[in-house]
């Protein structure tokens, strides 16, 4: 088997020399259920680096939700395990840390903003005082300070009247203040790198639009990394600077956003952006991806995306197909991804 | 647009508000959650119209008094020439047969303890007359053939098939008692974006061989775009903008469509530092308590004096279809 090229797609890095904050190397995670082993994380790398948007694409169950959450080392261990790989933050692997080393680390330098603020806020305390707690815990701070310090992020991530509002309770705000407040926890102790896992899915277009706005200022007021977690291709589209297009438990295609979208290297993500309703094919049928996502309990042989792509070829039913390198900066985990760039295939 | 002769649901004036009460004992009412406004809007047979807004504009408010399950404050909903408002017993019934249901969440819409073949047929048990005792197990089958299921799972549990599956079985039971009208709430937002479109595609299908007309309301502008041949743009209670699909998208003359449509992602990262945004501060107001004048106006970066004072009706302006904003003015913001 080839081991995966790490994606590392930074237009400096390779001029620079710069080190990623964040590498993920050849992560696996496994869960064991009653059913059987699921393989929902197989040999997964990318890098972030500083100021850098990286986008991680996909379906439910293709994995990407898990990687994050092995990163912040947030996974229930068990029924997870991770067998294999690396997560380093500055050169460290954060797997081999104790836990205490690692809780230095995590929340504080690697921060995560989660897809539903209504149930990650605790309902029975003011918003002060939950982000007051990361001062309190971390920082060792007096409840006074904290408050403070919660009223000046409140007003950082543009809440209105912050210094009445900081005694308020979750269920007294809006879904898009709510998620505001999450981006002031996650950046209450200035992070490196933030993770954020579905930030706008549960809110209106207006108000994503709003929080998107508010995550690329943050972004670049403190030049932090983030990786952003999604499966809305507009959104990817907006924001990112490289993609990771993950497909049962694998990177399928890694690039910088503007090849994916100009031309796509894997059938999967050919066929996501071909089914997006375009102006000029109204009235026609849209090319849909045929077949279901992969029962991770029950992978298909070789590629798993086999029987969903329209090019298959005997060697992919038997052969996985290795994350090809295309260019130092892409690639696809097709056998036959020239002739998908040439679309000389089907 | 469709002959008139062909209009099958007329709706006129619609209001309904949730009375606000305070006091256990000595209920009083201390105002109203004004969730639909004052809705008016034609629907003909075959056609598509999309209604789009944020959450709280109400939509599903709007869906649910067209299906009859909320009564109207006031207002017509008229089937055919009928209105249900008016209409009881025998014949309300008749008229609920008419106009049916998608929902939007497959994984609660269906009851986990009944087979498929229950699901799909249970309309059936109150509309005996659609198809006899001993022929429904067949009828189910049928349908289940016509949204590409396979009819030998007819005695299959939900939580055996995938999300899409689902769907497509909410989808057979809307199609059971062959209504002409279906109300699709967010039809395909809980499923796979590689699923979407399977599901876009059945229902357009369908749409065709059964001359259905839709009410389609999600909040994904494009999707709306692909399947509407017109589409109304609602905000807190009532339609701010009504007019055939290019029309809405390419020459938008109320800012709120404006704003909603430039607040879309794009799915191509070509120019998006120079893509026109018009970001909208702020929440939209309480439904209990909305601007006087036009609703939008405190978030509206055109609003005047006249907008506090007077409510723009939905007329003809410019742009040449409905518009509900004294300073209508056609601006193309995604540059179709």
């Amino acid at each position: 088997m080839v081991t995966n090229p790490s994606i590392d797609t930074h237009p400096l890095s390779a001029e620079v020399g710069q080190e990623p904050l964040l590498a993920v190397d050849n992560l696996h995670v496994e869960f064991t259920t009653r059913q059987g082993v699921v393989r929902a994380v197989n040999g997964v790398s990318y890098t972030v680096h500083a100021g850098e948007s990286l986008a991680v694409l996909g379906e439910s169950g293709s994995g990407k939700s898990v990687t994050a959450q092995a990163i912040m080392g947030i996974l229930d261990m068990p029924p997870a395990r991770i067998p294999k790989g690396e997560i380093r933050f500055r050169g460290t692997d954060m797997l081999k840390l104790s836990d205490q080393a690692r809780s230095q680390i995590r929340g504080q330098r690697i921060a995560m903003v989660f897809q539903d603020a209504l149930s990650a806020l605790n309902p029975v305390f003011t918003v002060g005082w939950q982000i007051g707690e990361m001062f309190r815990v971390h920082r060792g701070m007096s409840k006074r300070d904290a408050q403070k310090k919660a009223i000046e992020l409140m007003e950082r991530v543009r809440i209105p009247a912050a210094r009445q509002r900081v005694n308020d309770y979750p269920h007294q705000f809006s879904g898009g203040m709510r998620q505001r407040i999450m981006i002031a926890m996650s950046i209450a102790l200035d992070p490196e790198v933030l993770i954020a896992d579905e930030p706008t899915t549960a809110l209106d277009v207006t108000v994503q639009a709003q929080i998107m706005e508010l995550l690329a200022e943050l972004q670049r007021e403190s030049n932090m990394g983030l990786i952003l977690i999604t499966h809305d291709l507009g959104v990817v589209a907006d924001v990112a600077d490289k993609i990771a297009v993950m497909y049962a438990g694998r990177i399928v295609e890694g690039a910088p956003v503007h090849d994916v979208y100009k031309n796509p290297a894997h059938p999967y993500s050919k066929g996501l952006l071909d089914s997006i309703p375009r102006v000029d094919q109204k009235g026609q049928e849209l090319y849909a991806i045929k077949g279901l996502p992969p029962n991770l309990l029950d992978m298909p042989s070789g590629c798993a995306f086999h029987p969903r792509c329209p090019y298959r070829r005997d060697n992919c039913v038997t052969d996985v197909p290795p994350l090809y390198e295309i260019s130092g900066t892409r690639g696809s985990a097709c056998h036959y991804y020239r002739e998908v760039l040439d679309g000389t295939l089907g | 647009m469709a002959p008139s002769g062909d209009r099958i649901l007329e709706v006129r004036d619609l209001v309904k508000h949730f009375p606000l009460t305070q006091g256990i004992v000595l209920k009083r009412q201390i105002g109203a959650i004004k969730a639909v406004d004052g809705v008016s809007f034609d629907l003909h047979r075959g056609e598509t119209l999309g209604v789009v807004g944020e959450s709280g504009c109400g939509k599903s408010t709007l869906a649910k008094l067209l299906m009859a399950l909320e009564r109207p404050t006031s207002g017509e909903v008229k089937i055919n020439g009928v209105d249900m408002a008016k209409a009881h017993g025998g014949e309300l019934k008749r008229m609920r047969r008419n106009i049916q249901m998608v929902m939007q969440d497959p994984y609660t819409s269906l009851n986990p303890r009944m087979t498929v073949g229950d699901i799909v047929g249970e309309p059936f048990e109150i509309h005996s007359e659609v198809a006899p005792k001993g022929d429904r197990r067949r009828k189910v089958q049928e349908l289940l053939e016509v949204v590409g299921l396979n009819p030998e799972h007819i005695n299959r549990y939900p939580h055996q098939f995938s999300g899409g599956q689902r769907q497509r079985i909410g989808i057979a039971r809307g199609l059971a008692l062959q209504p002409e009208i279906i109300i699709c709430d967010e039809p395909v937002s809980a499923l796979d974006v590689s699923i979407q479109a399977q599901v876009m595609n059945l229902l357009e299908r369908l749409q065709n061989e059964f001359n259905l007309a839709y009410i389609f309301i999600a909040h994904d502008l494009s999707v709306v775009r692909h399947i509407s041949d017109r589409v109304a743009v609602m905000y807190l209670g009532k339609i701010v903008e009504l007019g055939k699909d290019d029309a809405i998208y390419e020459r938008p003359s109320h800012p709120y469509t404006q704003a909603l449509l430039s607040a879309v992602p794009v799915p191509d990262p070509e120019g998006r530092e120079t893509r026109e945004r018009i970001i909208l501060q702020g929440d939209p107001p309480s439904p209990a308590d909305p601007p006087s004048g036009c609703r939008f106006r405190t978030r509206c970066w055109k609003a005047q004096d006249v907008c506090a004072e007077h409510e723009p009706l939905l007329e003809v302006r410019t742009g040449g279809h409905l518009s509900a904003c004294h300073f209508a003015e056609v601006h193309d913001v995604i540059g179709a």
